[in-house]
């Protein structure tokens, strides 16, 4: 048996006691009690640092959505997480301070920005799909360097937190890392029931076969269409949280290298696996964190640690892990 | 006399300077096991991209039902019963039989923006997917996953998958391409059961398998219609005989 590339299409979560769903489960323990050692030993950078892997992460779950089980390699998702903060932004200088405002519409302004993204590129396939995705993120990119008022080049920093009315603080910083660890698990488990759905199998059936689709009377392009909104909408929702994170915006929020970063978490974590995203946010923000301590030159580690990943690795760090059972 | 099923009326389609359909006209009537048959470069796997709605062409009609689909898309032919199989498998290959099967029976039952419920446990997708599995005899390997499956599995499960969307008109591209006698004389038993239950249009190279299945047949040379009728008609057809039996013969194999 070679390696194969696509993602089995397997029912998960599973609930069968192995070496990957205990790696799972560890590590959603730990993420869970992150915050009880941050309060022991009043070290809150940990924290910190967590909370931006749980928010790329969901960004990297949203990415996962249509390249992993769709097949739509989006080189220009950090647009959302854009979208999504500026919206926070904007709205926050503009003196609209209210969550239940912003939230919705960092979500709807990406999903919209999704819908005409994929209208104009999803006819497309491959490089050019590559290409075109990168190019409006590259276009909203110099977008945001254009709006002097809202800080152009230098960003915007945003004094007041989204605010949800007494229900939610989220100044505390505690209480911000739980929000960011129950959206994640709801953002995975939505896409558990997407995946399982009849439009999930007509998604993954697509990144399989499309010619296939067609012929048997499926008319794709509106059902990969919904999925890049879906998926932009859900990191619409990772920017507005990303922008209450750092309480600053800038363009540098979407440059094109932060959607290769996304891109690097999903492969790195395992393409097309439903826990692989936060695994692959997990490692890589914590190996950058890492060597960035040890070194001047993080990338030149980083690079070749992801060549072998790609290269021996088709599943990534997940795949690696339930590896056993196949042999 | 019944009108018929399939009317192809006069379809050409060119490529740069080669005509690969020249003004092809041919009627099917309903129930009717039709072969077309023809030498390599004949025109065969054109026909089938006109019919299936892959390749424009740039005269002539198709209608089914007595309704214009030339210019139909190829998902909207299917859902209006026209149903194909691929020469070389064309099938989602980390797929298990009965999940391909089961997504062919999802595109003829409503649209598919449902997001909720585990499609996987809906009875109404997966009872008639066994059932096609089972009319290709591949009951039993439901649960085996595309890529583990022997190539003469592959081709029946393709047929399973045209079945699955219950079509009026089965469009059969060479399926026993690729496969020894064993496999062959399999899929002509499936063939024969399926014929008389619907429609069937059959391209095939293998000359044993048309004459034993087909009603009629048409011989297709250089993208043009150069003889269609009966089995025996056609065997005794000189044209035929020189453009392609013939040829056959002589050489041994095409």
């Amino acid at each position: 048996m070679t390696a194969s590339f696509d993602p089995p299409l397997e029912h998960a979560p599973v609930s069968r006691l192995n070496g990957r769903t205990a790696f799972i489960v560890v590590m959603l323990a730990t993420l869970a009690l992150l915050p009880v050692y941050t309060t022991l030993t009043g070290d809150s950078f940990v924290m910190t640092l967590f909370t931006r892997v749980l928010i790329l992460a969901l960004g990297a779950v949203s990415l996962n959505l249509i390249m992993g089980y769709g097949g739509m390699v989006s080189f220009g998702h950090a647009a959302y997480l854009g979208i999504g903060g500026y919206a926070v932004g904007i709205l926050a200088k503009e003196g609209i301070g209210s969550g239940f405002v912003q939230w919705p519409v960092a979500i709807a302004v990406s999903a919209l920005y999704a819908l005409v993204v994929g209208v104009l590129s999803l006819r497309t396939r491959g490089v050019y799909f590559i290409m075109i995705t990168l190019a409006f993120a590259q276009m909203i990119y110099y977008v945001a360097i254009g709006l002097e008022r809202y800080g152009g080049d230098d960003g915007l920093t945003i004094y007041q937190r989204s605010g949800f009315g007494g229900l939610i603080d989220l100044n505390n910083k505690t209480v911000f890392y739980y929000l960011c660890f129950a959206l994640l698990m709801a953002g995975i488990y939505l896409v558990s029931r997407l995946i399982n759905s009849r439009f999930g199998l007509v998604i993954r059936g697509t990144r399989s076969n499309e010619r296939r689709m067609r012929a048997i009377g499926f008319p794709t392009f509106r059902y990969k269409l919904v999925c890049f909104v879906i998926a932009g909408a859900l990191c619409g929702l990772a920017g507005a949280l990303l922008a209450n994170h750092t309480s600053f915006i800038s363009p540098a929020l979407m440059h094109w290298t932060r959607s290769g970063d996304l891109i690097v978490m999903v492969v790195l974590g395992g393409l097309g696996s439903l826990f692989g995203p936060l695994i692959g946010a997990v490692a890589f923000l914590l190996l950058e964190e890492v060597l960035s301590r040890v070194t001047e030159y993080p990338d030149l580690i980083l690079g070749p640690v992801l060549l072998l990943v790609a290269i021996y690795l088709h599943g990534g760090i997940e795949g690696l892990l339930q590896w056993r059972r196949h042999d | 006399m019944t009108s018929p099923l399939l009317q192809i009326d006069r379809l050409t389609r060119r490529f740069g300077g080669v005509i690969a359909a020249d003004a092809i006209t041919l009627d099917i009537p309903p129930g009717e096991f039709h072969a077309v048959i023809g030498p390599n470069g004949a025109g065969k796997t054109t026909l089938v991209g006109l019919l299936a709605g892959e390749v424009a062409p740039q005269e002539g009609a198709i209608r089914f039902e007595r309704s214009d689909i030339t210019r139909l898309p190829v998902y909207r032919r299917s859902r209006l019963g026209l149903a194909r199989s691929f020469q070389i498998s064309s099938l989602f290959s980390d797929f298990t039989a009965l999940e391909n099967v089961a997504l062919a029976t999802q595109a003829h039952r409503g649209h598919s923006f449902r997001f909720w419920r585990d499609a996987r446990r809906e009875a109404a997708l997966h009872k008639p997917a066994q059932a096609a599995l089972a009319r290709v005899g591949l009951a039993a390997r439901a649960h085996v996953r595309v890529d583990r499956m022997s190539h003469g599995e592959r081709r029946q499960l393709e047929i399973a998958m045209a079945l699955a969307t219950t079509p009026r008109m089965l469009l059969l591209d060479e399926p026993m391409a690729g496969m020894g006698p064993e496999e062959s004389a399999q899929m002509v038993a499936t063939l024969r059961q399926l014929k008389g239950t619907m429609t069937i249009l059959l391209i095939e190279h293998d000359m044993d398998a048309v004459f034993a299945l087909a009603d009629r047949i048409t011989v297709l040379v250089y993208g043009r219609v150069i003889a269609s009728g009966r089995p025996a008609a056609i065997k005794a057809d000189a044209a035929v005989r020189q453009a392609y039996l013939g040829e056959k013969e002589s050489s041994g194999h095409d």
